[in-house]
């Protein structure tokens, strides 16, 4: 499956994601993960939305984006020339026997032990995501009991910015005048 | 700065934008509103439901360029201005809504008459805000205007909750906008322009697609002069009709579905289709895969996400489409002036002519038979000189009009494309009215449109708006029908409506309307006539047309465009001829 990686700057105001959801479901345009969270300026909030590039015609999505009017920017970010991430929390069958095992697969990924129980152990991993799909895999025959994972987050590598070409975050007017 | 109510600062932020009327009609969390209201200089009108509301600031925008405004309470109050909106939001109808919400501290509780109306609206509004300060009502609104006028228009809904209305706060105008995430689109790439006309200059066989954004954008005068310019004739779809004189011998007429056969057909030959203003809707493509296939497609559009939406253009031309049509004429000129030549379109054209006069849109009226909703059409346009404002529902009727009318003007054809809303033409009839008074404006309705939304004929009344209203009547939803016929083997499901029920004319009189009724041919004209005249109160003509008239051409959804079907005028040898023609160039 090709995935696209988007990158979506907007105002930090009430409706915004009701407005993003609300398209990717009026247009049929597909959602493989959303994430979402505020940026170095509390007036923005940056959403890194993935879709399926076989599902979804991902330049039809970046322009019909650019169009909601709380929308100040969105790049598409290009597969290789981007750091993404995701983080998952695992509860996964760990009896006394295996648990040595457990925690090598465990530092072999990189994962953390975070929690554990006489009969489990709760890992966090953050991780590319094909990373992650190879660490769940290998616990699978364990006896993974919970799962947990959050939408993958990205940023492009390099000096470039997202803003370079603007519309800049300086553009946002004074806090003062946007008070959510 | 002022110390305001949120319900004056609403009316004053009105007024700010130069708003004159309101269509609407009052209920519990919009009355703060209402009374600042009748001391403005606002005119209000009391509509008798609020989809009327909505569709008379419709046609009051598509009639005069200038958006329209409308207001609700929560609730159903404002879901019944949902099919409005929709509507709005298809055809690109600057529009401005404005709805009570009940108190902020009821939000969410499942309050009498709550709706949650923004999120309602938002698949269908261009933009829409909760307003949760009387300080932020000033900015609210104006961006609202702005938003709903520029760029691609659109509707714009604002939800006012109650104790936001009655608070007091400090506002001020002129209001200061914050929108740093909405570009309007600027003047097109001078690159694009050059691309555009350098295809235009070596196209032997070019169309010119007009769709709805050459009205919106005022640019009708700049599409005569790049039609003879570069000697490429014109369709113009149903958003656009008007936008070219019918009468012009560059003129093919409309495109699509129900388009004419040269029309449709110099889409299907052309070698260069320049799509202005329009969107490749479905209605006008046909099977997209089919649709135009030797073209190269140069698209000119405001909203950058219509390019390449349907059909891949091999060139874009994004922004203004009023400086974009110019800037295309302006370099067509300079090109030809500067001893360029453009090839010679006149087998092109002479082709074309042919089909116009092999092809035309045909129909028969015997003098002593039923009455055809065509020549009904025809013998108003001859009786208005094309030059009344028409308004249409959605159906037959509406195909009839848009088909037969001889179209002379830009903004003096209104009606339902995109969203097809069954409905429409008495309520935008009545605020294209209000928009024109001193125009004429004649409602080509269904007896099925009509009767969805007739009431507003008490509204006309009672405030002059003197509108004319022709139904077709022929008893049936009649484009269902003719689908049952064509598509469901001949069967009839759930799609008569009668004819004696109502009875139109007591009906108009009720409403306190001049009603008239016609079923001969010789009498249209004296009826037209009487209708036509000026008149106080709105005139409801009952013509009862022939329930089995189809409406021809037509491509049946999802086939390509060469399967176009002439219908019974047509022999089988004319059928056969069209639909294997020989182009020779």
């Amino acid at each position: 499956m090709t995935t696209h990686t988007l990158s979506v700057l907007a105002e930090n105001k009430p409706g915004v994601l009701s407005h993003i959801a609300g398209l990717f479901s009026r247009r049929a345009f597909n959602i493989s993960s959303l994430a979402v969270g505020p940026t170095q300026d509390e007036r923005v909030s940056r959403f890194t939305i993935v879709v399926d590039g076989a599902s979804t015609p991902v330049d039809q999505v970046s322009k019909q984006l650019e169009k909601l009017v709380r929308v100040l920017k969105v790049v598409q970010l290009s597969e290789g020339a981007a750091v993404e991430r995701e983080l998952a929390l695992i509860k996964v069958r760990a009896d006394p026997a295996l648990r040595g095992q457990l925690l090598e697969v465990a530092g072999v990924f990189g994962a953390s032990v975070v929690d554990m129980s006489p009969t489990t152990l709760v890992l966090e991993a953050v991780s590319s995501p094909a990373k992650l799909d190879a660490l769940l895999a290998m616990l699978d025959s364990y006896g993974t009991c919970e799962l947990v994972r959050t939408g993958r987050i990205a940023l492009a590598r390099g000096a470039s910015v997202i803003t370079d070409g603007g519309p800049a975050l300086q553009a946002v007017p004074d806090a003062a005048d946007t008070a959510a | 700065m002022h110390e305001l109510t949120g319900a004056q600062a609403l009316v004053r932020s009105l007024e700010h934008e130069g708003v004159e009327v309101v269509f609407g009609l009052p209920g519990g969390t919009i009355l703060p509103t209402y009374d600042p209201l009748l001391s403005s200089s606002l005119r209000h009108v009391l509509v008798r439901h609020e989809q009327g509301a909505g569709h008379a600031a419709e046609g009051y925008a598509w009639a005069t360029g200038r958006p329209g405004v409308c207001m609700a309470t929560s609730g159903p109050g404002a879901t019944n201005l949902v099919t409005a909106l929709s509507d709005a939001y298809m055809d690109s109808v600057p529009m401005v809504a404005i709805t009570g919400q009940v108190g902020t501290s009821l939000i969410g509780t499942d309050a009498f008459q709550e709706a949650d109306i923004t999120g309602i609206t938002l698949p269908i509004t261009k933009h829409n805000e909760i307003v949760t300060s009387v300080e932020r009502i000033p900015a609210a609104v104006a961006e609202a205007f702005h938003i709903a006028t520029t760029g691609r228009p659109g509707p714009v809904l604002i939800d006012v909750p109650k104790d936001v209305q009655q608070n007091t706060g400090s506002v001020d105008w002129p209001a200061q906008m914050d929108l740093p995430g909405y570009q309007v689109p600027g003047p097109p790439s001078p690159a694009a322009i050059r691309a555009a006309a350098a295809l235009l200059l070596q196209a032997r066989r070019p169309v010119l697609y007009v769709g709805g954004g050459v009205i919106k954008s005022d640019s009708h005068q700049d599409l005569l002069r790049l039609a003879e310019l570069t000697r490429a004739p014109v369709t113009t779809t149903l958003m656009a009709r008007g936008a070219f004189p019918d009468s012009h011998p560059l003129a093919l007429g409309m495109p699509g579905m129900h388009g004419t056969y040269p029309a449709v057909s110099a889409l299907q030959e052309a070698d260069l289709v320049v799509a202005l203003g329009a969107r490749f809707d479905d209605r006008v493509t046909g099977k997209l895969a089919d649709f135009a296939p030797r073209a190269r497609i140069v698209h000119a559009d405001i909203d950058p996400a219509e390019i390449g939406k349907n059909r891949a253009p091999d060139v874009a031309i994004v922004g203004d489409l009023r400086l974009t049509m110019a800037g295309l004429a302006d370099a067509m000129a300079a090109a030809l002036s500067d001893g360029g030549t453009r090839p010679d379109t006149g087998d092109w054209l002479s082709i074309l002519d042919g089909w116009k006069r092999q092809f035309p849109l045909r129909y028969s009226q015997d003098a002593d038979g039923p009455l055809k909703p065509q020549y009904v059409t025809e013998r108003l346009s001859a009786l208005t000189g094309g030059d009344a404002i028409i308004v249409a529902g959605v159906g037959q009727h509406q195909m009839h009009a848009a088909q037969h009318y001889g179209f002379t003007r830009p903004r003096s054809w209104i009606n339902s494309g995109g969203a097809g809303t069954m409905g429409f033409a008495v309520p935008a009839a009545m605020g294209a009215q209000v928009g024109r008074p001193g125009e004429t404006v004649v409602a080509i309705d269904g007896d099925g449109c009509f009767q969805m939304t007739a009431q507003e004929l008490a509204t006309c009344a009672i405030e002059k708006i003197p509108i004319k209203v022709l139904i077709f009547n022929n008893g049936f939803l009649g484009m269902v029908r003719q689908w049952q016929e064509l598509f469901y083997d001949e069967r009839y499901s759930s799609v008569e409506l009668g004819t004696a029920i109502p009875d139109y004319v007591k009906l108009a009189e009720a409403y306190g309307c001049v009603g008239l009724r016609c079923d001969r041919a010789d009498e249209v004209d004296t009826i037209l006539d009487k209708a036509l005249a000026p008149s106080d109160v709105p005139v409801v003509v009952d013509f009862r047309t022939h329930d089995r008239e189809g409406v021809f051409p037509m491509v049946p959804a999802g086939r390509p465009n060469d399967d176009i079907v002439l219908g019974p005028e047509f022999s089988a040898d004319e059928q056969r001829a069209a639909t294997r023609r020989e182009m020779g160039i």
